[in-house]
């Protein structure tokens, strides 16, 4: 069984770590409740209505890409760190990388993924429409 | 011009630029307007198939970690006749159902890309990665159809599992480097090797979760639950393509990854995969019976079938190796062209996908009622088609390595399994059409096209199968 | 030139299937017949051609080209022709040829189509039949195995807008998939043991080794597991059921697969692997026994039959039998010898049968006939002539080969399997006599107009006294039309009651002065290349041979008189005979109740298991149960969201984890 022990470990530790964080937060975090404080917003305006309700799609996708073009930013950050020991192999890897992504931000631009709200689609559409 | 470093991944780079350029041609496609963009997946995948080709017997590796030894070209292959038969079926299916064309076929494409990553990749991490390629792109292909209700909720399970299982096999590739210190499969191999008689508890574990990780995607009882409704929610002719080109690919890694670097430890791994085998040909088979809608059949047979590949995997001899590449072969064409024959004879609102919809086909559509029983014979392994030389090859596999209660189950199953197919069979030619029936369509040259192909493969496969064999029996060698 | 045998039938489904539709009806049955014939044609040259050989060199191979070759598995695909096969393929060709010519006229109010699909079907069976019987290997046997039983199930079915004929053909193919699992399993043994699939060289392995005697070894085990294979080809206990029931389908076909093809298949099989089952005396005697049993049990459920094909049906499945019962004890010569004359006559009575069931649009049932024999001359004469050789009356075809059975069985030391096969021909003599008097003699016609039958015709009405035969009115209600077969059916039925009568004399044993030909050509078919043959029967024998011979004739004359006893003069006493033996009757007439104890016992079961246990139990109530239960009462408008959280995919990912737990307890605690 004494094999096992490194299994042990592994669990002890993933859920430990988890477990003291969520601890030492309750335990050293300074807590001291006001109604304004438990609202789902402090920023001085009163919260109307319940926070979980419906939202445009157009929030997801935005924040999507967000999140894919920072995740992008996350790896060019390490790269242009180790520049010249990555040499020219290591530019034309990221260089291929980026283009791969532009590709999709095209997509998604002409696709109007950008475009915020019905009317600048249908001003999109009419320019488009008039080119073809 | 290139380095050499680069040549294992020109199939790869082929059908990822067709996808590439599959979404700028969408990108820039004004409304309405139809472009070729079917025709320019056939154009990268042909590329892939011809490099392929080039690459034979060369062991090109690029960085490392991707290897374009013959195992993984026999399986790159495989791959590019399911992704031009899929292309072709297709064309059909995108304009009835109004399916956005671009990005259909760029999922289709980079999933593609994906599998052949999958198929030559000589790391974890590097399969890993190709899993979730191609996996994220089948989730939305499952889910193409947005107005179809049972298309979203089958799409969003499937994801939801198959994030599930992605963990395990990701925490198995993490016990992998702890024990090993390395995710190259030839260093794990190595590692492995040397420790051959250690009863180490994390490379068990290691073993367990990367078990796991496979057994999803081939979808193995008790891992299979996904796979009835996600093939009945997708589009059949997506459901054709997942239920072969993934399973293609899946089983390549996993062929690689336990018949490589985990050959030392097969002692450990075999039991589990001999029962997961039989569970996973029984119970296919068995629940495939109760059927009666024809894609929920197809999609518990091609369960079963998961079960004959895993009966190969197990009885890994010199016959057995072969075989699976072989029955992965035979039963990719056969499998797609079934669910090719579904997909054609659906209409935009209906699927026409129960039993009784195949009632005299015959008598309306006689080509595709002819063509749909030369798949089901070979799917139940009656000879002369490809699916008895493939089975035929698997169970004496198994019976040769010693496996006798393998084999005995494997016989039995496929001898039920017929007694479902031959139903659909008995549907189509003795039975009177329904008289308020519709008219099943048209099927356009194209998608007749790659049927006739398909058939001409299986029944040649049957009657010819010895070059393929030996080119399998070859490649699979690579890998040992 | 092998090959050109299953091809030109091939060829001929081939033209049917794709153009059949197209070609008017007279094209396509001649094209169908013509190719039979041309197969036959190219057969008797075969044959001559082996004839020219030195005895104990009689093989002609063609290998086509290699069908499998991977490592050190090479499997060719090879056609060869021994002295059996050569037997094998003028009975498949020959019978099959005229059993073609039969059905162009049998099957003339087909319509277009279905006349192209029943020739093609008819095409693709023989071609399938002689696939089989000149593959040189197990596997090449196989596809025409599979493939005879693929046809068996289209064919028997062909008229699926009756539902017991669907059903019949449905139930033939099961029956045979349970056979055919044990088969592929015996194949499986033998290539793992031996390496080889091929019939010369498995044979001249097995000679090398020891005769399993008393022990249950690999030779038993794979013996065994292909007799089981044989028991669903050729209907014997337990998988006999499906004959009886096959006569659903157009009687042509009830005579191809009683008389040339597929039930022959199993009989054939033993004989190709004569040396496999003589190393294997355990499976030999089980076999024996097996065919013994079958051949009573099928007999005395003959007796009772009303329905023509039916009796006949049961019938086969007793020749069957006595045909097992042969290879049981060895006599290999002697069952095939029975195959072969029994082609003739049982292919002749079923074609007698379809004559009369044309004659009367349908009618089956022997209560309804009788005093046909004045309407229908060529096919009473005919029909009689076929009883005469089933049942064993000296110096018919059937007299010859029965009797070589019986002798050898006696001569075997298997006393009690003498007597058992006695019974069953005393059996067959009966009800074979019953069925020609019933059918054929007694007072003209009874009243059978006013059942209505699913072949589509109106049936016939025909009147109660014969003098209303004749009459030319078409009206409701008015005469019958009761005409002999058609030329084309006459013919086919005289060339087989000729045959039925001839054929036994190539095999006139040595005590009546022969040289039992047959049995010398066949010989080396039996032994290992190069093995010593046979040697011929001692002189000594002769008088105990002509004991036996004047015994069974005797069996055969007496069954006769038994039956014209009963039922030529005093029908009543079968009535009475039934009425005092109640249950017997019942139980003979309701088949033992096999049926219903199979369905009870299997059929039920597998699907209570398949349908409520596997998947209504376990995947559909544990896992899907929350999706299609809650969806029948949740409503239509249930959200995505709602369906998914009522636990569905939960469940699908607690069996996923229940499975990693499982595996990996499995390391744990191993």
């Amino acid at each position: 069984m004494d094999g096992w022990l490194g299994v042990v470990i592994m669990i002890v530790l993933g859920v430990g770590f988890a477990g003291v964080m969520i601890g030492l937060s309750i335990l050293l975090g300074p807590r001291n409740p006001t109604p304004e404080k438990l609202a789902p917003y402090e920023c001085g305006m009163p919260a109307v209505g319940d926070a979980r309700e419906r939202h445009s799609v157009k929030f997801y996708l935005v924040a999507m890409i967000f999140l894919l073009f920072d995740i992008e930013i996350a790896f060019l950050y390490p790269w242009a760190v180790a520049l010249r020991d990555l040499g020219w192999a290591g530019f034309m890897q990221v260089v291929t990388f980026f283009l791969i992504l532009s590709v999709g931000y095209i997509y998604v631009w002409r696709k109007g993924v950008l475009d915020w709200g019905p009317v600048a689609r249908a001003v999109r559409r009419q320019v488009r429409d008039k080119a073809a | 011009m290139f380095d050499s470093t680069f040549d294992a991944v020109v199939p790869l780079l082929c059908v990822i630029l067709a996808a590439l350029a599959a979404m700028g041609a969408e990108a820039f496609r004004a409304r309405g307007e139809r472009m070729p963009i079917g025709g320019l997946g056939i154009v990268g995948l042909a590329g892939a198939g011809v490099s392929s080709v080039l690459l034979w017997n060369r062991n090109a590796a690029s960085f490392g970690v991707i290897l374009a030894d013959n195992f993984g070209l026999f399986v790159t292959l495989v791959l590019v006749v399911v992704g031009v038969l899929t292309i072709m079926f297709s064309s059909q299916v995108v304009r009835r159902d109004a399916l956005p064309a671009g990005e259909y076929y760029a999922l289709v494409l980079f999933a593609i890309a994906g599998m052949i990553m999958m198929a030559t990749a000589n790391d974890l991490l590097v399969i890993f990665l190709a899993l979730e390629i191609l996996s994220v792109a089948v989730y939305v292909l499952t889910g193409i159809r947005r107005d179809d209700q049972r298309a979203t909720e089958a799409a969003f399970k499937y994801f939801l599992l198959g994030a599930f299982s992605s963990a395990f096999f990701l925490y198995g590739i993490a016990f992998t480097y702890g024990v090993a210190g390395s995710t190259r499969l030839d260093r794990v191999g190595a590692y492995l090797a040397a420790q051959s008689m250690s009863d180490s508890p994390l490379i068990l574990m290691a073993l367990a979760l990367l078990l796991v990780g496979f057994a999803f995607k081939i979808s193995a009882v008790p891992f299979h639950m996904w796979t009835p409704d996600a093939y009945e929610g997708a589009p059949a002719i997506v459901t054709g393509f997942m239920s072969t080109g993934v399973k293609a690919a899946a089983f390549a890694a996993f062929a690689r990854v336990f018949l490589s670097a985990f050959e030392p430890f097969s002692a450990d791994w075999a039991p589990i995969v001999w029962i997961i085998a039989a569970l996973t040909m029984i119970l296919g088979t068995v629940v495939g019976v109760a059927q009666s809608n024809l894609k929920r059949m197809l999609a518990y047979s091609s369960i079963a079938h998961g079960g004959y590949l895993l009966v190969g995997l197990v009885a890994a001899n010199e016959v057995g190796k072969a075989a699976i590449l072989f029955y992965l072969l035979a039963y990719a064409v056969t499998n797609l062209a079934a669910f090719g024959v579904i997909a054609l004879l659906g209409s935009r609102d209906r699927g026409n996908d129960e039993l009784r919809d195949y009632a005299g086909l015959w008598h309306t559509r006689p080509a595709l009622a002819a063509l749909m029983t030369v798949c089901l014979l070979s799917l139940g392994g009656l000879p002369p088609t490809v699916g008895f030389i493939g089975k035929w090859y698997i169970f004496s596999a198994a019976v040769s390595a010693g496996y006798y209660g393998l084999a005995i189950i494997g016989v039995l199953t496929s001898v039920v399994s017929v007694f479902f197919y031959l139903r659909v069979v008995v549907m189509m030619y003795m039975a009177e059409r329904e008289v308020a029936a519709a008219m099943p369509p048209r099927v356009t040259g194209v998608s007749m096209a790659a049927l006739a192909f398909a058939i001409f493969v299986i029944v040649y496969l049957g009657v010819m199968p010895t070059q393929v064999l030996d080119l399998a029996s070859a490649s699979i060698a690579t890998i040992f | 030139m092998l090959a050109l045998v299953p091809l030109f039938p091939l060829l001929g489904f081939v033209i049917n299937a794709a153009l059949g539709r197209r070609l008017p009806k007279t094209v396509s049955g001649s094209v169908a017949s013509a190719v039979m014939v041309a197969s036959f044609v190219v057969s008797v040259m075969i044959v001559l051609e082996l004839a020219a050989m030195p005895a104990d060199q009689r093989a002609i191979e063609q290998t086509v080209y290699t069908w499998i070759a991977s490592g050190d598995f090479v499997l060719d695909l090879t056609f060869r022709v021994d002295p059996l096969a050569a037997v094998m393929i003028l009975v498949v060709t020959g019978i099959g040829a005229l059993i073609h010519i039969y059905s162009t006229a049998y099957m003339h109010d087909e319509s277009v189509g279905e006349y192209a699909r029943y020739f093609s079907y008819l095409n693709l069976f023989a071609a399938f039949m002689l696939v089989l019987v000149l593959g040189a290997n197990f596997l090449v046997l196989f596809v025409g195995w599979e493939g005879v039983g693929l046809c068996s199930y289209l064919l028997i079915g062909f008229w699926f807008r009756k539902r017991s004929a669907a059903d019949a053909g449905k139930k033939a193919f099961v029956v045979n998939r349970i056979g055919d699992y044990a088969f592929i399993l015996g194949m499986l043994f033998l290539f793992a043991r031996f390496g080889t699939l091929d019939f010369r060289q498995l044979a001249s392995t097995v000679a090398a080794m020891p005769p399993e005697e008393g022990v249950f070894g690999a030779l038993s085990i794979a013996s065994l597991l292909l007799f089981i294979g044989a028991t669903g080809k050729s209907a014997q206990i337990p998988l006999y059921t499906w004959l009886p029931d096959a006569m659903e389908g157009p009687t042509p076909v009830s005579a191809l697969i009683h008389a040339a093809t597929m039930v022959t298949a199993g009989v054939y099989m033993i004989g190709r692997n004569a040396v496999l089952f003589s190393h294997a005396p355990e499976t030999m005697m089980i076999v024996a026994v097996v065919g013994a049993l079958t051949a009573v049990m099928a007999g005395t459920i003959g007796l009772v039959q009303n329905d023509i094909k039916r009796v006949l049906a049961y019938s086969t499945v007793s020749q069957l039998g006595l045909m097992f019962l042969a290879m049981g004890v060895g006599a290999f010569g002697a069952g095939i010898f029975h195959l072969y004359t029994h082609a003739f006559f049982k292919a002749l009575l079923f074609l007698g049968s379809g004559a009369v069931i044309h004659a009367l649009h349908g009618e089956q049932d022997i209560r309804q006939m009788g005093g046909l024999r004045r309407y229908l001359p060529i096919t009473y004469w005919t029909f009689l002539i076929g009883s005469l050789a089933i049942a064993g009356v000296p110096f018919l075809s059937g007299f010859f080969s029965k009797d070589e059975i019986l002798y050898e069985t006696f001569h075997g030391g298997h006393t009690l399997l003498w007597l058992i096969a006695a019974v069953a021909s005393l059996l067959t003599a009966v009800y074979m006599f019953r069925l020609v008097f019933l059918t054929f003699h007694g007072d003209g016609p009874h009243a059978v107009g006013v059942t209505s039958h699913d072949v589509g015709a109106t049936s016939p009405r025909v009147g109660a006294t014969p003098n209303d035969v004749g009459a030319t009115s078409h009206g409701l209600g008015a005469a019958p039309h009761l005409h002999d077969a058609p030329p084309a059916m006459a013919l086919v039925l005289i060339v087989l009651a000729v045959g039925s009568v001839l054929a036994g004399y190539v095999g006139i044993p040595h005590a009546l002065g022969g040289h039992n030909a047959l049995a010398t050509w066949l010989a080396p078919s039996f032994v290992p290349v190069g093995g010593e043959i046979a040697g011929e029967a001692a002189a000594e024998e002769t008088a105990l041979e002509l004991t036996l011979m004047g015994v069974s004739s005797l069996i055969a004359l007496a069954g006769i008189a038994l039956a014209a006893f009963v039922w030529l003069t005093r029908r009543a006493l079968a009535a009475a005979i039934a009425l005092r033996y109640p249950t017997l009757y019942r139980l003979l007439l309701n088949k033992y109740y096999v049926d219903e104890i199979y369905d009870a016992a299997v059929v039920r079961p597998i699907q209570a298991l398949s349908q409520e246990g596997l998947w209504r139990g376990f995947d559909v109530k544990v896992v899907d149960g929350a999706v299609n239960g809650t969806g029948a009462i949740v409503d239509a408008s249930a959200t995505l969201l709602r369906r998914l959280q009522t636990g569905s995919v939960r469940a699908y990912a607690g069996s996923l984890f229940i499975g990693v737990v499982v595996i990996l307890g499995y390391y744990l605690w191993r």
